[in-house]
């Protein structure tokens, strides 16, 4: 008896050794948290230095993890293996570019303190959702990224396009929720249990319609956090209304999570007979062609960037199409991941830095006044494109491989035209940067926002040119136990 | 050596684009900014480095087949990807007469609005990378530098461009990004059926990993013909053309059509033929019906233009379809024609470097002429024979090489096109023929509606061109002539890579 209890305590012991990253993320949050409420109002800015410092600490537990063992913990329902330490870097990396984007954007703020509480836990929301092998897991998760999502898009209470922007998220989170919840449910009565590993053998494609509605109900949760068709119609109103360091993190952050939790779902889901595949290879083509179109009409620059970020869903959505028809496809997806979120949050920082500026005519000139800036801009809307050698060529070229090697050339052929079409209107936003005269002075905001978009930026370059060391480090990675 | 004459300019471009403000001046476009006129001559003297460097090259190069003074390291090996160049028969003719072209394009004289920084860092940048492709042995490395040309052009017509360069900027980018994706998907077709995969330009010729037949390998096909035709460019997907080079300054302009076109006929012979042979000669005909068209096609509507930049616009269409001729000559699988198609293959490879040269020579004077008079409208001019004896001399001369008058360099290589493909297509190199007859009209029509005749009064004060546009015009004049003289020079060079290529 005494025996079972000891060896159990070892095994809380070492499970919580799992998840140190996201024991430093839980502790982390609260300490800023009671920092903010015990501090007095000009204080409120150092809540982002301990959130900073939250950060460093847990990538600092999270590295060593890369050299493995991987493990699937607390009984199976949670992961650390190396796509789940990737995504917990790539998470890591983007909240630290967006804390130091927010230092300044909320100086202002007196009550800005909770603020960095919220983007903590929003953090650990992605982080757990990547790292799910377990339904109730991945309710928890979703749940709490979208729950944080929710606040701090509407940070700012008293701006209308704040708040409308935050109750758009909101309704349809509330309503793919629900859809979540019942999928989930079901699932779980189909299989027997609720772990992934589990469902693997528990799910067996005779039970035909009924698991056929109940993947479909979650995947519709997870197209929610992807921003990809039919829920994405809250990307762009997020992009031009919330905070604009909420806007980079809200728009590129939780995609992580959600997309390794896909993958970990179709892995379970029966290869005979569902035909989750087409499904999924239909989600891709209608999101990053919605998305492309949508996008070619925006002089919103915000909002451009948020139609733009619906259509990378949709390449990023290539690489779940190949999982296990192509040995590309995890490698591929990690990379876009980590190629798509730096630029991302490299072009909400230039406009962070540019005291959120938003009409696409005021970016005239900008080459002259701020030719940093509208480097780093152009970098992310070339990288984007698929430019090489920046992050997004070699990201594209290795979903597009992986979508060809899995038998849907279409995809990637339709992705292609679909890429032609985007340079429409990211050339909509450079051509007036470089070819226009300046329109009128450009105030900015900060050195530490400035630094932190040109310094994502250029890991934007760097990733793209040392595309070899991470393609290496994501060689041969799985995603369950096998 | 090859690498640093890649990246020297690369890196040049790099400083140029980073300098301060102050050095680069371009905060106040004053036109007598003493600077403006010393970053071009740092810019010329760098642009030259790497013809220089082509030039030794040139001289340790044996042609005992294969590449050679290649150099190569790893660079992506999980995907098969590595730097690697090099240089063989058919690279180094087109590499030697890019750093040539840019050279002289860099040291030309143009209006620089008042931002001399990027515009010698955006040339700069366009030299080393038209330079890479020419001599990259290995396709991703290829596409890198495939798509950073079109970057740099893209910002080069729309910053410095006339007209409604904008516009133009945009339409030569999607256009042609349209169809660089092709070749993306191509080359990613080719790739996933290399066996190790890589992307290793010498092991997939050697595997020759996709066999003719088959509905991959006819996409794969496809995906490159819309690639390389989109940028060569062969009739119907030339439409980016006209206004791009309209639109352009008088360099961009002689570097868009003397090398970026090159590197779409480049690419069919490097990759196409070299990587796809047996699916090439399934479709060497339809190829020739289609390079017949362009020809005569673009000399048609070159004829009816009226305004000067947009006239040579369609007769690069017209030459170009001269060389996609000759290719697909060489390419068909005819047997016993071994002869022939060598002739074709060296006919057209000759005509990509003599079409750079005379047509950048055309370019570069018809943005002479903008910047004096204001309008590329024919009309406008008249008589400036005697007002200007070495702008029509020159321009004269570069009129008569790309007529393909006998003794200048086009007329060689059109020669050797026409022989080869009159062996192979007879009908269809007959029809070709008109292309010759047309263009010799309409390009003496243009000498005589600008140079001769009256003079009109507004243009009593015409400056000629001064020393650097000669100096410049005059090598690159010189260079045409010499080819047309001495082919053997550069033929045998060719032969090293067309012989064995047609299995002579």
């Amino acid at each position: 008896m005494d025996d079972t209890m000891g060896s159990a305590g070892m095994d809380m012991a070492s499970m919580l050794g799992d998840v140190i990253p996201e024991l430093v993320l839980v502790v982390g949050g609260v300490v800023v948290l009671l920092y903010a409420l015990a501090v007095p109002r000009r204080l409120q800015s150092g809540a982002a230095v301990l959130a900073l410092l939250t950060v460093a600490v847990a990538a600092a537990t999270t590295i060593p993890m890369l050299d493995g063992p991987e493990a699937y913990t607390f009984a199976e329902t949670y992961a650390r293996d190396l796509p789940a330490v990737w995504a917990k870097l790539i998470v890591l990396a983007a909240t630290a570019a967006v804390i130091a984007l927010s230092l300044p954007w909320f100086r202002s703020d007196p009550r800005s303190g909770e603020y960095y509480t919220l983007l903590l836990f929003s953090a650990l929301g992605a982080v757990l959702l990547a790292g799910a092998t377990d339904l109730k897991q991945f309710v928890v998760s979703m749940l709490l990224s979208s729950a944080t999502g929710y606040v701090l898009t509407a940070y700012h209470r008293l701006s209308r396009a704040s708040a409308e922007a935050g109750i758009k998220y909101f309704l349809l989170g509330a309503l793919t929720s629900a859809s979540m919840l019942i999928g989930v449910a079901y699932l779980f009565g189909l299989g027997g249990t609720t772990t992934l590993p589990g469902l693997r053998t528990g799910l067996t494609s005779t039970s035909g319609p009924g698991l056929a509605v109940a993947a479909a109900l979650v995947v519709v949760a997870v197209a929610f956090k992807l921003g990809a068709v039919p829920a994405h119609a809250w990307m762009p109103d997020v992009a031009e209304g919330a905070p604009a360091p909420v806007a980079a993190f809200v728009t590129s952050v939780p995609k992580v999570g959600a997309f390794l939790f896909l993958a970990r779902l179709v892995l379970v889901l029966p290869p005979d007979g569902l035909g989750w595949r087409p499904l999924v290879a239909v989600i891709a083509a209608t999101t990053m062609t919605l998305g492309n179109l949508a996008a070619l009409w925006q002089d919103d620059v915000r909002r451009l960037l948020g139609w733009s970020s619906v259509s990378q869903t949709g390449y990023g959505l290539l690489a779940i199409v190949a999982v296990q028809r192509s040995e590309l496809a995890l490698p591929s997806l990690l990379y876009f991941l980590l190629a798509y979120v730096l630029a991302n949050v490299a072009a909400f920082g230039v406009v962070v830095q540019l005291r959120g500026r938003t009409d696409r005519l005021t970016y005239a000139g900008l080459a002259r006044a701020r030719p940093l800036l509208a480097a780093t801009l152009t970098i992310t809307l070339l990288s984007f494109i698929g430019v090489p050698p920046l992050a997004g060529f070699a990201a594209k070229l290795s979903l597009f491989a992986a979508a060809i090697d899995a038998g849907y050339g279409w995809l990637a052929v339709l992705g292609a035209i679909n890429t032609v079409v985007s340079i429409a209107y990211y050339a909509r936003v450079i051509a007036p940067m470089y070819f226009d005269d300046l329109a009128g002075p450009v105030p900015v905001l900060s050195r530490t926002a400035g630094f932190a978009a040109v310094i994502t930026g250029s890991l934007v370059v760097l990733v793209g040119v040392g595309a070899e060391l991470l393609f290496r480090a994501f060689d041969g990675i799985q995603l369950l136990p096998s | 050596m090859l690498t640093l004459a890649i990246f020297l300019p690369i890196a040049a471009a790099a400083v140029f684009a980073l300098l301060p403000r102050r050095l680069r001046s371009d905060v106040d476009p004053a036109r007598d900014d003493p600077w403006t006129s010393r970053l071009r001559l740092v810019a010329s003297v760098v642009g030259a480095v790497p013809l220089l460097i082509l030039l030794g090259a040139w001289a340790r190069f044996d042609g005992g087949g294969g590449f050679e003074l290649v150099e190569s390291s790893e660079w992506i090996p999980t995907l098969g990807v590595g730097y690697r160049v090099g240089i063989d028969g058919l690279s180094l003719p087109l590499a030697l007469m890019t750093a040539f072209v840019f050279a002289v394009a860099i040291a030309y004289p143009v209006d620089l609005r008042g931002r001399p920084g990027p515009y010698y860092a955006l040339m700069l940048f366009l030299e080393g990378v038209s330079v890479g492709l020419f001599l990259s042995l290995d396709l991703f490395l290829f596409f890198v530098f495939w798509d950073l040309s079109l970057v740099g052009i893209y910002f080069l017509i729309g910053a410095w461009g006339h007209g409604d360069a904008r516009r133009s900027a945009l339409k030569f980018f999607v256009y042609t990004f349209a169809g660089s994706l092709a070749l993306l998907l191509a080359i990613l077709g080719l790739y996933l059926a290399t066996e190790p995969r890589t992307f290793d330009m010498a092991e997939i010729i050697r595997q020759q990993p996709l066999p003719a037949g088959g509905v991959y390998a006819t996409l794969v096909f496809l995906g490159f013909f819309i690639g390389f035709g989109v940028k060569t460019p062969v009739v119907p997907f030339h439409t980016w053309l006209p206004p791009a080079h309209v639109d352009a300054p008088g360099p961009a302009s002689a570097v868009l059509a003397g090398v970026l076109l090159k590197m779409g006929t480049y690419g069919f012979v490097r990759v196409l033929m070299s990587m796809q042979p047996e699916t090439f000669a399934r479709f060497a005909f339809p190829i020739g019906v289609v390079a017949v068209v362009s020809i005569v096609y673009g000399a048609l509507v070159a004829m009816a233009q009226t305004n000067l930049k947009r006239l040579i616009a369609y007769t690069s269409v017209n030459h170009m379809g001269y060389v996609m001729l000759g290719l697909a000559a060489a390419g068909a699988s005819i047997a016993g024609q071994e002869d022939a198609q060598a002739l074709a293959l060296t006919g057209a490879t000759l005509e990509m470097v003599a079409h750079g040269l005379i047509t950048g020579a055309l370019f570069l004077v018809s943005g002479s002429i903008l910047a004096r008079g204001d309008t590329y409208e024919m009309d406008a001019y008249g008589g400036l024979a005697g007002r200007a004896p070495a702008l029509t001399g020159i321009t004269v001369v570069a009129a008569f090489a790309s007529l393909g008058l006998p003794g200048l360099a086009g007329f060689v290589a059109e020669f050797q096109v026409f022989a080869g493909a009159l062996a192979v297509y007879p009908w269809l190199a007959g029809i070709g023929l008109l292309g010759i007859v047309i263009t010799a009209a309409l390009f003496l029509r243009m000498l005589q509606q600008v140079f001769l005749g009256p003079l009109p009064e507004r243009w009593t004060e015409w400056p000629d061109l001064g020393w650097i546009e000669r100096l410049t015009l005059g090598t690159l004049i010189l260079l045409i002539i010499g080819i047309g003289v001495a082919p053997a020079l550069l033929l045998d060079v060719i032969d090293t890579f067309a012989g064995p290529f047609v299995g002579r």
